[in-house]
């Protein structure tokens, strides 16, 4: 009697429904309820729309991107556009942008996990395999691009019969450093992470291939709570590591640039410039994943609107620094009366060869960044969509502003020069953007997709201490 | 083959049940038993006076190793071995070391912590007695399993078990050690 009483005035003291936070899965389904829909994907059988998706990206994977790929191995970089001044040509900026896709899903992942942000807990997971695979694709780039990929090894310090070493002062030398540490930190988060949803696969297989399979990965894992214990450590201390990385990667990149000696690429705005590009970049691209697959793979209740709403947030902040930056850097140039400067800014916007796509940048980045503000449109899926896929092209469009722009007409005007992608360099990133595809539609078909057992630990039930749900969960009972 | 106990379990249903039997089972003065959940119940740590995890420790030793052997990596390459001057710059300075330093203190780092949960953990394993039983199972779907072990200085098979039916313990049952 007591606890209706209480529950009544914890009701009444309650904030009004508008202010109250949505919950992080809709329906209130019980957790065994909750397991089953969450795997359900993973064990069902495979749907026609993942075969239409997956052929597709699985033929540039295999086909279009080994092709692209040998070529320019086997004959030089000459097969690529790139030649002088223009040196840095597709294949940086296409380097630059898949970091940038990467970045996204790291924060995701570690930055809202540290600020305990529970709403992150369903989409976490398809975040982090959305890194890990475009730091793939990111880190084959510099790999060809320096020409003879065969002496690859040559950027590890490694001792060899010449004798010398890598010379570590300059920034792309840290760039192998950050990018290798990328790739390993981000598999091994994303590894960890899943861990106990393979005991969770495991345990609910039917065949013996598929119950050896997920025996093997879940490595013996009991959920015991000492294990949770040292887990949860392990768990907090990588989210640590790992949001540490989200801000260090890309500063890296950035700083490839900025210690340079080009007009527009010259500008301690560059590292951070990076990273908040590289957020804004990535959060598109999560709109594109999470919008579809949501929708296909019967996740409404579990990626909720509340969800998107807040990943296009997101999106609109990191949207708005990044105007800000644009701003900062126009100014800058005409505020250091540097001739050279002004002229590169004044060119990516009034020059001739690339200024379509300086308006472009302008016009996704700056201007249909802005419908964001509007609830309507952050509640329309098909805007949000088209938006993350217009993001995705924008944050391309500024990658080549930067990289071509900058260089194609620099100090002399003797060593001008323009340049246009071939064939291969275009096959190449068609290639690339297969191959993610391809990995994430495997990722997602065959992998636990959500963090079961992390979705289930932050249901209102899952507390032990209180019955209405109360703090923990935004006062959702 | 021999067929020996090596332990109790008994299954509850909800973190709230769990958490107050664990209480109990602490009380009553074990101390071999564990709780098997399917996500981490909080305040399960402190019932179990699990104390800090040693992960953290593992992980600060692994980023400490790498961010010092790199620091003398480069000290070794650019300074000692093969010096060379680059844009009149220092052979050996902070601001060019620093930054691979630190990015393979997060490698270390990283590296120590899935190492050191797993080690830890006793992980990767190939067996555990309680997957021998089929209630198990539920475990990392809803249900929540307390073991006793059998080599608890208070375990006696009978007392344990009508110990654990009085928590509230659903299918207590004995788990066999196979050798």
């Amino acid at each position: 009697m007591a606890e209706a009483v209480n529950i009544e005035e914890l009701k009444r003291l309650a904030p009004p429904a508008e202010l109250q936070r949505a919950p992080v899965v809709e329906g209130k389904p019980s957790l065994g309820a909750l397991t089953d829909k969450l795997s359900a994907f993973a064990e069902g059988k495979t749907p026609l729309w993942w075969w239409i998706l997956f052929l597709p990206a699985a033929f540039a994977a295999t086909v279009i991107f080994p092709t692209c790929l040998f070529y320019q191995v086997f004959t030089g970089v000459g097969v690529w556009g790139n030649n002088h001044p223009v040196m840095w040509g597709l294949d940086i900026v296409n380097f630059i942008w898949w970091v940038g896709v990467a970045h996204a899903g790291t924060l995701i992942s570690a930055l809202l996990f540290l600020t305990k942000q529970h709403w992150r807990t369903t989409i976490g997971r398809m975040a982090e395999a959305m890194t890990v695979f475009s730091v793939m694709m990111a880190g084959l780039y510099p790999a060809i691009h320096v020409g003879r990929a065969w002496f690859d090894w040559f950027m590890f310090p490694v001792p060899n019969s010449n004798g010398n070493w890598p010379q570590f002062k300059s920034p792309l030398m840290w760039d192998v450093f950050a990018v290798n540490t990328y790739l390993v930190v981000s598999s091994l988060f994303w590894f960890m992470g899943m861990i106990p949803d393979f005991a969770v696969l495991r345990d609910r297989a039917v065949g013996r291939i598929r119950k050896t399979i997920f025996s093997a990965l879940a490595m013996g894992w009991t959920g015991s709570a000492r294990q949770w214990h040292n887990y949860e450590k392990a768990y907090v201390v990588l989210c640590g590591l790992c949001t540490l990385l989200v801000f260090t990667v890309s500063s890296i990149v950035g700083l490839d640039f900025c210690t340079s000696q080009i007009a527009g690429w010259h500008a301690t705005i560059f590292p951070l410039y990076f990273v908040i590009g590289a957020v804004f970049c990535g959060f598109g691209m999560m709109l594109v994943i999470l919008i579809p697959l949501r929708k296909w793979c019967g996740l409404e209740g579990v990626i909720t609107m509340a969800h998107m709403d807040k990943v296009a947030k997101l999106a609109l902040v990191s949207g708005l620094i990044i105007d800000y930056i644009y701003l900062q850097e126009f100014f800058i140039a005409w505020y250091s009366g540097d001739p050279y400067e002004r002229w590169v800014f004044g060119h990516r916007l009034f020059g001739h060869t690339y200024l379509y796509l300086g308006w472009a940048l302008i016009g996704i980045n700056v201007c249909v960044t802005q419908l964001l503000w509007f609830k309507k449109i952050r509640s329309n899926l098909l805007a949000l969509f088209i938006i993350g896929v217009l993001i995705n092209c924008g944050m391309w469009c500024e990658r080549f502003v930067i990289v071509v722009g900058s260089l194609y007409q620099e100090f002399l005007p003797a060593n001008w020069g323009k340049y246009m992608p071939t064939i291969w360099d275009i096959g190449l990133y068609i290639g690339t953007l297969g191959a993610f595809f391809m990995l994430y539609l495997l990722f997602v078909k065959f992998l636990p997709m959500i963090a079961i057992s992390e979705v289930k630990g932050v249901m209102p039930e899952a507390d032990p201490h209180h019955k209405l749900g109360g703090a923990k969960n935004g006062g959702h009972s | 083959m021999s067929e020996k106990i090596y332990g109790l379990m008994a299954e509850f249903d909800s973190p709230a049940a769990i958490l107050q039997a664990a209480e109990k089972i602490r009380d009553a003065g074990y101390r071999r038993w564990d709780a098997f959940t399917p996500f981490p119940i909080h305040g399960m740590d402190k019932v179990m006076k699990l104390g800090n995890s040693l992960v953290g420790w593992v992980s600060l030793a692994g980023g400490a190793f790498m961010f010092s052997q790199i620091f003398g990596l480069i000290w070794f390459c650019n300074a000692f071995d093969y010096p060379l001057i680059v844009g009149g710059k220092p052979m050996f300075s902070m601001p060019m070391t620093f930054v691979p330093a630190y990015i393979m203190l997060i490698m270390g780092g990283a590296v120590g912590a899935l190492i050191g949960m797993l080690g830890l953990n006793q992980l990767p394993r190939l067996h555990h007695p309680i997957f021998a039983k089929k209630r198990f199972e539920l475990v990392s779907r809803d249900k929540f399993i307390l073991l006793i072990g059998a080599q608890d200085e208070k375990f006696c098979v009978t007392e344990t078990k009508s110990f654990l039916e009085s928590l509230g313990g659903a299918h207590v049952e004995i788990v066999e050690d196979v050798d």
